[in-house]
């Protein structure tokens, strides 16, 4: 039974960063898109605790706190943002969001 | 009460007067609701108006208020001037300056020689003899044709308009003769020239008055250019327009002699130019017989008694500055007499009533400037005031016929009236006689002293005298064949006129009796110096001018025989054209057609008076104005509107040339280089999707090259 060292960790979270930001460029759907990135701060958040248990440094996961936090206020205002948008232009599309251009 | 010092009130009277009328008069004489449908006259001649709209017009009673406050002001003025010049008689020197102010302030300016003098005017007035006569005339007889106006307009449209005009006229011929300067008497000479425009169209609607209105104004410009020519000439070597000044100036002969007496002649001549126009002389004499359109009491006052007589005034006031200049005296003796003939050979065959007095009135003035001329002052101030009582009268008897004829004017449909309207009948014969030169009238003593003077002063001359004594034959002529064609013979009446003739009301008799009042007692002063038997009370008016004319020059010896000749002639004349009309118009009414018949040329040129009215508008209406007006318009079409056209036509090729440079070389320019940048910048802007996650992509490429780099290095 091999114990559970940081490199797996640190493998957990690349993949969920990776299937993140595959997700954020690749989906349409806004709410996808905000979901992809919780998975993006949550692979950091893992990375965090996986050093701080690693080497017994509480910053860490003090730091991940405030990512959960942050992590939370960014998805209240990226829904916000996403509502205001859906009743102006009835789509949550985001290639069919597309004016800011030349 | 001082009424030296306050003769600046005496114009100020009437202007009180004017001022009330012309803005509140119309509601103390309500008017018809139309002016000019009812007007009266129309149609007919102008002096028709008492009756032409009897029925319509109905006076409102506060139109007497009118008629006290206008003659008032009148009477106030003259009681006024009667106190003013009682005093003045008192003072030793006879003058009196009062200078109530600055009215332009001083200007220093070069004068002719180079000296620097400084131009100002005073707000001042000056009485002395010459002025206190004219004051009385004014203000006497302007009374006495007030009082007969308000029975005259009565039943008139305007009749509030027309005594502010009236008033107004009397401020300014009062600021005209009370004057200490000559550019405030300019003021008063304009001023009565715009009263007089404004009383010669009073019936505006009518056109002939309204012309005749230009016409007299128009012509009294041409005359006053030379006056204000005249003005600054005299400003320019004398350095003053005061009349005091001037007069010491050109007495002491304290004025610059380098100007030479040609410059002093030009000043003269240029002044009498002006009082040819005001005072109706030839060549500019051709506006007073049309400005016989006005109503007659206006022609009475303004075109008979005192306006026209302002160049005779202005040019005794001058009389020091004639007196230097033989020949400009010369030449208005000469004007003089030439416009009295010429005058009175018109007058001799015209039919209108009121065109007989109106050549007459001209062929007086005639006689008052060859009086001037041959420096006999005060005989021509003398003929003046006489003149004015029985010229006035005249008219306004004229005017008491044409109110009985129910407007008309033409003395071929008169004859006979003496029964029907006997006040005026014998007022104007009274009138008449005077006119005429019988003895013991006023038109006798000035008249023949003209004569005497024309025959005998150092500048007269025989032939001056032989055309005074025809023109004295012609006017006791034309008179009496007026008073034959109206009041005697045969009565020629129109039938329809003939039931409505009926005398004056008594508002309009009373002046015409107080008028032949004046034209038998006026010339008792100033009697023939031959008859002795009279005391000096009768040589009242040569003894109160006399420090006037210090300077003119005393008669040349003469024995008393000839003097009593002349004058015997000068009656016998006189008798004979009485006669000679009364047989021909009034005993042998068909000799007149016979002998009109012979002469028959002759006759036309007279009764359309030589024709000077179309030669003047040959030369110099349409000559002059007309085609010099095509003649600048032809210059105008070619030459400046060439001009302009030509730099018109610069400007727009200049400018085409200029836009094709802008659009094709500047835009051009402009327009090459945001095209360029547009291709240029193509490529990129199709990186630019607008799709959020084509950025993202685009930042995690940059942001692992980087890594790359970082990592690979």
């Amino acid at each position: 039974m091999h114990p559970v060292t940081t490199v797996h960790y640190l493998a957990l979270s690349a993949a969920l960063l990776l299937i993140g930001t595959v997700g954020v460029l690749t989906r349409r759907n806004i709410v996808v898109i905000l979901m992809s990135i919780e998975l993006i701060l949550n692979a950091v958040n893992i990375n965090l605790i996986a050093f701080s248990h690693a080497w017994h440094n509480v910053g860490g996961q003090v730091f991940a706190i405030f990512v959960i936090t942050d992590a939370v206020a960014e998805a209240a205002v990226g829904l916000g943002i996403l509502i205001a948008l859906f009743r102006n232009k009835e789509t949550v599309q985001a290639d069919e969001i597309d004016l800011l251009k030349w | 009460m001082n009424f030296l010092d306050l003769i600046w009130l005496i114009p100020l009277f009437p202007l009180a007067g004017a001022v009330l009328m012309l803005l509140v008069g119309k509601l103390l004489d309500p008017q018809p609701p139309s002016d000019v449908a009812v007007a009266p006259g129309v149609g007919q001649s102008g002096a028709c108006a008492p009756h032409a709209n009897h029925a319509h017009h109905h006076p409102g009673p506060l139109q007497n208020l009118i008629r006290l406050i206008c003659p008032g002001m009148v009477l106030v003025s003259f009681i006024f001037s009667a106190g003013a010049v009682w005093q003045l008689a008192h003072l030793p020197n006879r003058l009196h300056q009062v200078i109530q102010f600055t009215w332009i302030a001083a200007m220093p300016f070069h004068m002719a020689n180079g000296h620097i003098a400084t131009f100002q005017v005073d707000w001042g007035f000056l009485l002395d003899p010459l002025s206190s006569v004219m004051i009385l005339v004014v203000t006497g007889v302007g009374f006495l044709i007030h009082v007969y106006a308000t029975g005259y307009m009565a039943h008139d449209n305007g009749f509030y308009r027309f005594f502010g005009y009236f008033n107004l006229f009397i401020f300014f011929m009062l600021m005209l003769v009370l004057a200490n300067n000559y550019t405030l008497l300019f003021v008063g000479w304009e001023g009565v020239g715009l009263c007089s425009y404004l009383l010669i169209g009073f019936y505006f609607h009518k056109k002939s008055a309204a012309d005749a209105g230009k016409k007299a104004f128009i012509v009294n410009r041409v005359g006053d250019a030379g006056f204000v020519l005249g003005m600054l000439l005299m400003l320019s070597v004398l350095g003053t327009v005061r009349f005091t000044d001037v007069n010491a100036a050109l007495r002491s002969g304290q004025f610059p002699v380098e100007a030479g007496y040609g410059v002093l002649t030009a000043m003269a001549l240029l002044m009498f130019f002006g009082a040819t126009g005001k005072s109706a002389q030839v060549p500019l004499y051709v506006w007073l017989p049309d400005a016989m359109e006005g109503p007659t009491p206006v022609s009475a006052l303004i075109h008979a008694a005192t306006m026209v007589t302002a160049g005779v005034y202005m040019v005794a006031r001058s009389s020091a500055l004639f007196e230097l200049t033989p020949v400009a005296g010369m030449w208005v003796a000469g004007i003089g007499a030439f416009t009295a003939i010429f005058a009175a050979t018109i007058a001799l065959v015209q039919n209108d009533i009121k065109r007989v007095l109106a050549y007459s009135t001209v062929s007086q003035l005639g006689y008052m400037f060859l009086a001037l001329g041959v420096g006999a002052y005060w005989v021509a101030i003398f003929h003046l005031f006489t003149h004015a009582f029985f010229k006035a009268l005249l008219f306004l008897g004229s005017g008491s016929v044409i109110h009985a004829m129910s407007g008309e004017q033409d003395m071929r449909y008169m004859g006979a009236l003496k029964k029907k309207i006997p006040v005026t009948h014998w007022t104007m014969w009274v009138g008449s006689v005077a006119i005429a030169g019988i003895p013991g009238l006023a038109g006798f003593f000035s008249k023949d002293e003209i004569l005497w003077q024309a025959f005998s002063s150092p500048k007269g001359s025989t032939v001056l005298w032989l055309v005074g004594i025809v023109t004295a034959a012609m006017t006791a002529f034309y008179m009496w064949r007026l008073m034959n064609m109206t009041f005697y013979g045969q009565s020629r009446v129109k039938p329809e006129v003939a039931a409505h003739v009926h005398e004056s009301p008594a508002v309009m008799t009373w002046p015409l009796i107080a008028l032949a009042a004046g034209s038998v007692l006026g010339g008792w002063l100033g009697v023939p110096k031959l008859w002795t038997i009279f005391g000096g009370a009768f040589r009242l008016f040569p003894r109160w001018l006399a420090p006037m004319f210090a300077l003119a020059g005393s008669e040349t010896e003469h024995p008393a025989s000839t003097e009593w000749s002349l004058m015997i002639l000068s009656v016998a004349v006189a008798a004979g054209g009485i006669s000679l009309a009364y047989y021909l118009y009034s005993k042998r009414a068909d000799i007149p057609d016979r002998i009109l018949a012979r002469f028959r040329p002759l006759h036309t040129v007279l009764y359309n008076k030589w024709y000077v009215d179309e030669i003047y508008d040959f030369l110099f209406v349409n000559g002059l104005g007309k085609g010099g007006g095509s003649a600048m318009a032809e210059f105008d079409r070619t030459i400046v509107d060439g001009g302009v056209n030509g730099a018109g036509w610069l400007t727009r090729t200049s400018a085409t040339l200029s836009m094709w440079w802008d659009t094709w070389i500047v835009d051009g320019a402009v327009r090459f280089t945001s095209f360029s940048v547009k291709l240029l910048s193509y490529p990129a802007c199709l990186l630019e999707s607008g799709r959020v996650q084509t950025y993202a992509l685009f930042m995690l490429v940059g942001l692992l090259a980087f890594l790359g780099y970082y990592v690979a290095r």
